[in-house]
C-alpha cells in the first residue's frame, strides 16, 4: 500500500534539512563573503582588527560558509588564456648543453679534431668535427650527456637524440624528454604566474592548465585584461651576458652561438652577444626596487652563492670589457666592468620610472617565466555588467517561478501545492550543491537555472497525468497514486539519463560560462529527480495518511 | 468538483498522422529552407568561431552608429561592425552598443594598444563612454572552438542514440535522430535567416534543445513501448495515437511550464543572454512539435516492415526485444 519506511522518511527530511543548512549562506552573500575574507586574512596575518573581528563574527562560525562561486561574467574581472611557447625550453637547453660539450669534446682533440658549432634549425645543436672517420667517438662523447627518461611513459628512451653523419654531430631532445620538459615547463610556469598574481593580491584567482601547454588565468575584480597581461605576459628573463660588440644594424650578422639584441634605451643600438649567459636571474634571491647614486629610479638584486660565484669570476677575469644586463632579450644597460664583482650583490638602472622598477622587481622576485607566453584569448567584464546580470536573473527567475506555479495549481490543485514545496526545496538543493562543491555560477548558468525551475516539474507531471489515468480504472486513490509514481518511472528515468547525457557532454567539450550551464544543469536534472520523486511523494503520502480521502481529485 | 485548468481535455482522440503529408512536408519544407537560408545567408559567427574582438560600450548620451563608425574607421582595423543594443531595463541614461572588430593580421588576440586606440577614439565622439566588457578570441582558438562545437553536437546525437537503441529499439533511436536533426537544422535556420549572433552560447543552447526535444520524445516512446506490450494485436498507427494522446496532455503541460520559465528569462534576464535564451525558447516550441509529428512516423515507417510481416503477437522474442525490462513493467 501507500507507505514509505520510517528511515526512508528520515533519509528525504534530513537531506531537505541538509540543503537548506548549505543553501542559507547565499541568501546571506555580502555578509558570508566578508566573514570568509575576514576569517581568512586572520588566518594569514595572525592580526586581528576590531573591523576584521566584526566581519568575521557578522556570520556564526559553526554555520556553513560556503558560498556558490560568482564567474567572471558575474563578478566582473579578466580572463586569459595563454600558450606557452614551450619549445624555446628546447632551444635554451641546447645553448646551455654547448659549452660543455665543447669541453668534452676538446679533451679529445686529438682524435675527433678541430671542432666548431654549426647553425641549426631552432632546438637542434649541430657540431662539425675536424676528422670525419672519427664520428663514432664524437657520437659516443655525446652519449655521455644523455641519461635515461625517468617516466613511465617514457621508459627505455634517452633524453637526447643523437646521430653523427659525416662530419656532423646532430643532438636534439628525444620526444620523450621533450614531453618531460613541456610538463615541467608548464608547471613551472604556473607556479610563476601564481607568485605574480599573488604579489599583486586580487582574491582568488584560478589558474590552471588546459591541454598540453596552455594556460587559463582567471582574476576576479582586476580592472582589465590589459592589465593582467602586462604582469603575467612578461617572460622577465635576465641573463648577463658577455658584450662581443655593437652595431647600428638590426639585421648584423651574429656569429655562431652569438645574439643580436637592441638597447631598450637607446634607440638604433644594437649589442652583439654571446648566447651563453655569464648568470641567469635563476640565481637571484631578492630584487627590490631602489635608487641609483644619481637618484634614478633602479633595481637592486642579490645572487644566491652559486650566481655570486659565476659572476665573481667572471668579472674577475674581464675587467675592463662590457657585460649586459638583458632582460627579455632587450640590453638594458651595457657597463664596463672596472673591478671584479665579488659581494653577489648589483644594481639595474636604465630608463625606468618607479612604477616601473617596482614592477621588475616584481618579476624578478617572482623569477622568470621558463619561456615567453602569448594569448590567444582575453575577456574582461567591468563588474556593473555583472551585477546587472545577476539582478535581471534574479527577477527572472522569480517570475519565473511565479508562473510555474500558478500553473501547477491551477492544473493539479492540492499536487500542485506539493509540486510547489517541492520545486522550491529543489532549488535549495541546487544551491547547497554548487556551494558545496564549490561549482562557478556564469551567465548561462543562470539561464540553467531558470530552465532547470521549467522543466523541473516535468517528472511530478508525468506522475501527476499518470495519476489521474489511473484514477478513471484503479480501485481507489491509494493504489492510484502507487500506480502512477510506479508506470511514470520508466518515461522519467529514461527522458532524464538522455538530457544527462547531453549535460555530461557539455561539461567535457565546454569552457567557462558554457561549462557552468552544464554543471547547472546536470544538478538541477539530479536534484529534480529526487525532489519529484521522493520530496512529493513524502509529503503526498504524509497528507494521505492525515486525510484519508475516500476520494482524490488530481 | 473543484476548479482545474485544463490545457488539454481530459481524453483526446487527435489523429496524429491524418495530416501526416501536411506536417511531413512542413517540415521538410522547413529543413529544406532552412539549409537554402543558411547556405545563402551564412551564419553571423560570434568571435568564438571567427575570432576577433568585441566591445561593450556604455554611454548617457544616446548611440550615433554612424559617428562611432567615422571614429574607429581611420584606425584601420579592417571589418568592424557596431550595433546598438537595446533592453527594456536600461532607460534613457544609459546607452549600450557593441563594437566587433575582425581577427587582426598576424596578432593571436587584440593587444592593449588597440582597445585603447579605440577607447581613445570613441571618447571623442562621447566622452561618456566605458568600456563594460571586451572579450578577444585568436584565430586559433576560435579554430578550435569550430571544432569542438561540430564535436559537442555530433557527441551528443550519437550517445542519444546509442541510448535509445539500447533502451527501446533501433527504429526508435532513428525516429529520435531525425527529429532532433529537424530541431538543430530548423533553428540554426532561424539563426541564418535573422542573422542573429551565433557563438559558443548558442551551442550550449542547440544541445539544451537536443536534451529537452530527446526528453519529449522519449516519453512518447516510452508510453508506445508500454502499450506495444498492453495490446499485442492493434495496428502500429493505432497504437501510436494512443500513445500521443495519452501524454498529450503532459507534453502540453511540460512545454507550458518550460515556455513560461523560459518567456520570464527572455524578457527580464537582460540583452546579454538574450540570443541564448531566445534560440532555446524557439527550440522548445519545435522540439514539442517534432516529437509529436516528426520522431514517430519515422518509427512508424521503419517500424512497419518489422513488426507487420513477423506479426505474431505471442512470439516470445519480439516481446523480448520490445522490453529489456520486462519484468519492472509488468502490469
Amino acid at each position: 500500500m501507500l507507505q514509505i519506511d520510517r528511515w526512508k522518511r528520515i533519509l528525504i527530511l534530513g537531506i531537505c534539512l541538509l540543503g537548506l543548512l548549505y543553501a542559507l549562506p547565499n541568501a546571506f552573500y555580502a555578509r558570508v563573503e566578508a566573514h570568509n575574507d575576514a576569517a581568512a586574512q586572520i588566518e594569514a596575518s595572525g592580526v586581528e582588527t576590531p573591523e576584521l573581528l566584526a566581519a568575521r563574527d557578522a556570520w556564526p562560525s559553526w554555520l556553513p560558509a560556503g558560498l556558490v562561486n560568482l564567474g567572471l561574467d558575474l563578478r566582473g574581472g579578466a580572463h586569459l588564456l595563454g600558450e606557452v611557447q614551450v619549445d624555446q625550453v628546447y632551444k635554451s637547453r641546447m645553448d646551455a648543453l654547448w659549452p660543455e660539450l665543447r669541453r668534452a669534446l676538446a679533451e679529445d682533440r686529438e682524435t675527433v679534431g678541430a671542432i666548431r658549432r654549426v647553425d641549426a634549425p631552432e632546438g637542434e645543436l649541430r657540431v662539425e668535427i675536424g676528422n670525419p672517420d672519427q664520428i663514432a667517438r664524437a657520437v659516443e662523447i655525446a652519449r655521455e650527456f644523455s641519461d635515461p627518461v625517468t617516466t613511465l611513459t617514457g621508459a627505455g628512451q634517452q633524453t637526447l637524440d643523437i646521430t653523427g653523419s659525416g662530419a656532423t654531430l646532430s643532438i636534439a631532445l628525444s620526444d620523450a624528454e621533450k614531453a618531460v620538459t613541456d610538463d615541467r615547463t608548464i608547471q613551472q610556469t604556473l607556479e610563476i604566474v601564481r607568485r605574480r598574481v599573488d604579489e599583486v593580491g586580487t582574491r582568488e584567482p584560478t589558474i590552471m592548465r588546459q591541454g598540453t601547454d596552455r594556460v587559463l588565468i582567471q582574476v576576479p575584480g582586476i580592472g582589465s585584461a590589459a592589465e593582467l597581461k602586462e604582469l603575467i605576459g612578461t617572460t622577465a628573463q635576465l641573463t648577463f651576458n658577455p658584450v662581443v660588440g655593437t652595431t647600428g644594424d638590426a639585421d648584423a650578422q651574429a656569429g655562431v652561438g652569438q645574439t643580436v639584441a637592441p638597447s631598450i634605451d637607446q634607440e638604433g643600438v644594437y649589442y652583439i652577444l654571446d648566447s651563453t649567459p655569464v648568470v641567469t636571474g635563476e640565481d637571484l634571491v631578492d630584487a627590490l626596487p631602489a635608487t641609483d647614486q644619481n637618484g634614478l629610479p633602479s633595481v637592486n638584486f642579490r645572487f644566491n652563492p652559486t650566481g655570486a660565484r659565476a659572476f665573481g669570476s667572471y668579472t674577475s677575469a674581464n675587467v675592463g670589457q662590457p657585460f649586459a644586463i638583458v632582460l627579455d632579450n632587450e640590453v638594458i644597460s651595457a657597463p664596463v666592468i672596472r673591478q671584479a664583482i665579488t659581494t653577489g650583490s648589483g644594481q639595474i638602472s636604465g630608463s625606468m620610472d618607479f612604477d616601473q622598477a617596482n614592477q621588475l622587481a616584481i618579476l624578478l622576485r617572482a623569477g622568470a617565466l621558463p619561456a615567453e607566453m602569448t594569448f590567444l584569448e582575453e575577456r574582461t567584464v567591468g563588474p556593473e555588467l555583472g551585477q546587472d546580470s545577476i539582478d535581471a536573473g534574479k527577477v527572472a527567475a522569480g517570475v519565473g517561478f511565479v508562473l510555474v506555479v500558478a500553473l501547477m495549481i491551477g492544473s493539479y490543485g492540492m499536487f500542485g501545492v506539493f509540486a510547489t514545496v517541492a520545486l522550491a526545496f529543489n532549488m535549495v538543493l541546487l544551491f547547497a550543491i554548487l556551494s558545496a562543491i564549490g561549482a562557478t555560477l556564469t551567465l548561462p548558468g543562470i539561464a540553467g537555472i531558470v530552465l532547470t525551475i521549467g522543466m523541473a516539474v516535468d517528472a511530478n507531471v508525468l506522475v501527476f497525468e499518470r495519476i489521474r489515468e489511473e484514477l478513471k480504472t484503479a480501485r481507489g486513490p491509494a493504489r492510484a497514486i502507487e500506480a502512477g509514481y510506479e508506470k511514470a518511472m520508466s518515461a522519467i528515468v529514461d527522458a532524464n539519463i538522455t538530457t544527462l547525457i547531453v549535460a555530461g557532454i557539455l561539461f567535457v567539450l565546454g569552457s567557462g560560462p558554457v561549462k557552468g550551464f552544464a554543471v547547472t544543469l546536470t544538478i538541477g536534472i539530479v536534484t529534480s529527480v529526487f525532489t519529484a520523486l521522493y520530496v512529493t511523494r513524502l509529503i503526498t503520502v504524509m497528507w494521505f495518511e492525515r486525510a484519508r480521502p475516500k476520494k482524490i481529485e488530481v | 468538483m473543484a476548479f482545474r485548468l485544463k490545457l488539454v481535455p481530459d481524453e483526446t482522440k487527435i489523429d496524429f498522422f491524418r495530416w501526416q503529408f501536411v506536417t511531413f512536408g512542413f517540415s521538410a519544407i522547413l529543413m529544406l529552407a532552412s539549409v537554402v537560408v543558411l547556405f545563402l545567408n551564412g551564419l553571423n559567427f560570434g568571435i568564438d568561431f571567427r575570432g576577433g574582438t568585441t566591445i561593450r560600450t556604455e554611454a548617457v548620451q544616446p548611440v550615433d552608429v554612424g559617428a562611432y563608425r567615422d571614429a574607429i574607421q581611420p584606425l584601420d582595423l579592417g571589418d568592424v561592425a557596431i550595433t546598438q543594443v537595446f533592453d527594456p531595463s536600461f532607460g534613457p541614461e544609459r546607452n549600450v552598443a557593441q563594437v566587433r572588430i575582425g581577427a587582426q593580421d598576424g596578432a593571436e588576440a587584440v593587444t592593449p594598444a588597440t582597445i585603447e586606440e579605440v577607447r581613445g577614439a570613441l571618447q571623442q565622439v562621447d566622452p561618456s563612454i566605458e568600456f563594460a566588457s571586451v572579450e578577444s578570441v585568436g584565430p586559433k582558438v576560435s579554430g578550435e572552438l569550430i571544432n569542438t562545437a561540430i564535436y559537442a553536437v555530433l557527441a551528443a546525437l550519437v550517445g542519444i542514440s546509442i541510448y535509445i537503441w539500447l533502451r527501446f529499439e533501433w527504429q526508435f533511436s532513428i525516429g529520435a535522430i531525425i527529429s532532433l536533426l529537424h530541431d538543430v537544422l530548423i533553428t540554426m535556420g532561424i539563426f541564418a535567416l535573422f542573422q542573429i549572433r551565433f557563438d559558443l552560447t548558442t551551442i550550449a543552447a542547440l544541445l539544451t534543445i537536443v536534451g529537452y526535444s530527446i526528453n519529449d520524445t522519449v516519453v512518447v516512446f516510452d508510453r508506445l513501448r508500454e502499450n506495444l506490450m498492453k495490446y499485442k494485436t492493434k495496428p502500429l498507427r493505432d497504437l501510436m495515437n494512443l500513445s500521443v494522446n495519452e501524454t498529450l496532455s503532459r507534453t502540453v503541460m511540460t512545454s507550458g511550464t518550460t515556455l513560461l520559465a523560459l518567456i520570464a528569462l527572455l524578457v527580464l534576464g537582460g540583452d546579454v543572454i538574450r540570443g541564448f535564451v531566445f534560440a532555446i525558447t524557439f527550440g522548445i516550441l519545435i522540439g514539442t512539435y517534432s516529437s509529436i509529428y516528426v520522431a514517430k512516423n519515422f518509427v512508424l515507417w521503419l517500424g512497419v516492415k518489422r513488426d507487420w510481416d513477423k506479426s505474431d503477437p505471442k512470439d516470445p522474442k519480439k516481446r523480448k526485444n520490445v522490453s529489456p525490462f520486462e519484468g519492472a513493467e509488468e502490469v
